[in-house]
């Protein structure tokens, strides 16, 4: 096999099994579902009453349906690194790691799972999004910018786990840790309210979020009458960039896990 | 393969964490197609040495060989020259015995054509065809372990590393493990080290062993030269206890080792 196929084949096979395993147990995409249900029909109903919030326009549900994607898919992924911990303590870990698989091979085969967990997702909040009478973009060029913005922030947030399980290394470490950080990527980016609400710091910490960009990509493509504040040109340069350098250091940091 | 030729070369290998030697200048010589089996207590540096040997772990100094390459220098070749079955029962429960064996023939980059064939093979070989497409989570503590060794051996590997083989199987199971792990070798001339706590297991299935003790490998040979070594009615269980020192005071266990050589009489 060539060096070219034999990457190729390397990365599918950890995508792959992946994949194989939410065909036999979809369990968790259903559960995973609830939580953006209760964001858009709790949180979303009732912040919709409150002044100031939107800046675009639109109804509140229209504003937040996007960061309500972008945050069930942040959330999906975040949880790649206690998988990683996981896979370690059964010793599946080892298999890969003692393979001639190049490491990078490992965190691009788990970011492309990833990304198929995330579009999963995006089809629960489109729906969602649907029956709310959100307005919602068709146009196949908009749904396909949806699934890359999905696909890379899913790559992105998942790698970005990985490496904090490479750091922390053991569950209950990761799990302390991980709330922690998911809230601040959160709460910290335009997914429901708008930056220019925000106070001046917080408002530049903000705008160095990679979440904040892919909201942003997600509110053009997604919505009917969407806009983007920086251009989706800035959004998916954003986040290619941070994913990169993310698998570059975790396929550095990943045989850590198994010292 | 067939020709007596080193396939695992280590020379002073040694790691080292903070003040702690796991592994303390361990040379060892170990030839094509052999059985050799790795015992002593537990933190004697087993798992550290095979960690090294499979290039999960980098040592701290000293070199080795694996399958003709450098361990260090060399780490992808002597990754797709070896294989490596873990302590734990690591095949994926939550996939097929053909889905688990298909990953691992992806992992090696086996080409299409041929990988079908190979997985075949390797189910076949380690009986387990008609469970192919069973989730492993069904299967039976020795299944997973015969399926952890067939994905081991997709890629026909030179050496087999297996950390504690048959830890948690029943006697019946253990055996069929053996049995399989003897046939690898002979059908194949694969050169297998195991590490394993059971002294029938070393005493029955390995060509020779290795005692390791504090990191350092105290004794090498077959079951029946370190027996002797320790007496005329010693059995393996006497070559561990002497060897080790283990005596419930580590303060004289080195004393142990001497007296015990010299006068024949087992440890207090």
């Amino acid at each position: 096999m060539g060096r070219v196929a034999a990457y190729l084949t390397q990365i599918q096979a950890v995508a792959d099994t992946e994949i194989r395993k939410l065909r036999h147990d979809p369990g968790e995409l259903y559960t995973r579902a609830l939580q953006p249900l209760i964001w858009l029909l709790l949180f979303g109903e009732v912040m919709a009453q409150v002044k100031g919030l939107n800046s675009s326009g639109g109804s509140y549900l229209e504003f937040l349906a996007p960061g309500i994607l972008a945050q069930s898919v942040l959330f999906a992924a975040i949880f790649y690194g206690i998988a990683a911990i996981w896979e370690r303590d059964l010793g599946v870990l080892h298999r890969y790691m003692v393979s001639p698989a190049p490491r990078s091979t490992l965190v691009l085969g788990k970011a492309i799972s990833s990304g198929v967990r995330g579009l999963t997702q995006a089809i629960v909040v489109y729906a969602l999004a649907f029956l709310l009478g959100i307005k919602l973009s068709f146009s196949p060029v908009d749904i396909f910018g949806v699934a890359a913005l999905i696909c890379i922030g899913s790559a992105l947030f998942s790698t970005f786990s990985l490496i904090i399980a490479c750091i922390v290394k053991t569950r209950e470490r990761f799990m302390g840790i991980g709330q922690v950080l998911t809230m601040p990527i959160f709460f910290a980016s335009n997914a429901i309210y708008p930056i220019d609400i925000m106070p001046r710091w917080l408002h530049v910490i903000s705008s160095l979020n990679p979440l904040t960009y892919e909201v942003d990509g997600l509110r053009n493509l997604m919505l009917a009458d969407g806009t983007s504040k920086y251009g989706l040109w800035l959004d998916f340069g954003v986040l290619f960039a941070v994913t990169a350098v993310l698998v570059a250091i975790a396929a550095r940091m990943y045989p850590r896990l198994t010292q | 393969m067939a020709s007596k030729s080193p396939v695992i070369e280590t020379d002073s290998l040694t790691k080292v964490y903070g003040t702690f030697r796991a592994a303390d200048r361990i040379s060892l010589t170990i030839q094509a197609g052999e059985i050799f089996g790795l015992i002593g207590p537990n933190g004697a540096g087993k798992s550290t040495l095979i960690k090294m040997l499979t290039t999960l772990l980098p040592p701290t100094s000293g070199s080795a060989r694996v399958a003709g390459f450098d361990l260090v220098a060399d780490a992808a070749h002597v990754r797709a020259h070896i294989g490596y079955v873990p302590q734990l029962l690591s095949a994926d429960g939550a996939l097929t015995a053909y889905e688990n064996l298909l990953m691992s023939a992806r992992l090696y980059a086996i080409p299409r054509v041929i990988r079908e064939e190979r997985i075949a093979t390797a189910l076949k070989r380690l009986d387990l065809s008609a469970s192919a497409d069973k989730l492993v989570q069904s299967y039976s503590g020795g299944m997973v372990r015969r399926l952890e060794i067939a994905q081991s051996m997709i890629h026909e590997p030179d050496v087999l590393f297996m950390d504690e083989p048959t830890v948690g199987l029943d006697p019946v199971a253990r055996r069929n493990v053996w049995m399989h792990i003897r046939e690898l070798r002979d059908r194949l001339g694969t050169t297998i080290l195991l590490t394993t706590h059971l002294m029938d297991e070393a005493g029955e299935l390995c060509d020779r062993l290795g005692v390791l003790n504090a990191g350092r490998l105290q004794s090498v040979g077959t079951p029946g030269d370190l027996e002797a070594v320790v007496g005329p009615d010693a059995t393996l269980d006497d070559v561990f206890a002497v060897m080790t020192g283990a005596d419930l005071n580590p303060e004289r266990a080195s004393d142990n080792v001497q007296h015990s050589c010299d006068s024949d009489h087992s440890p207090a």
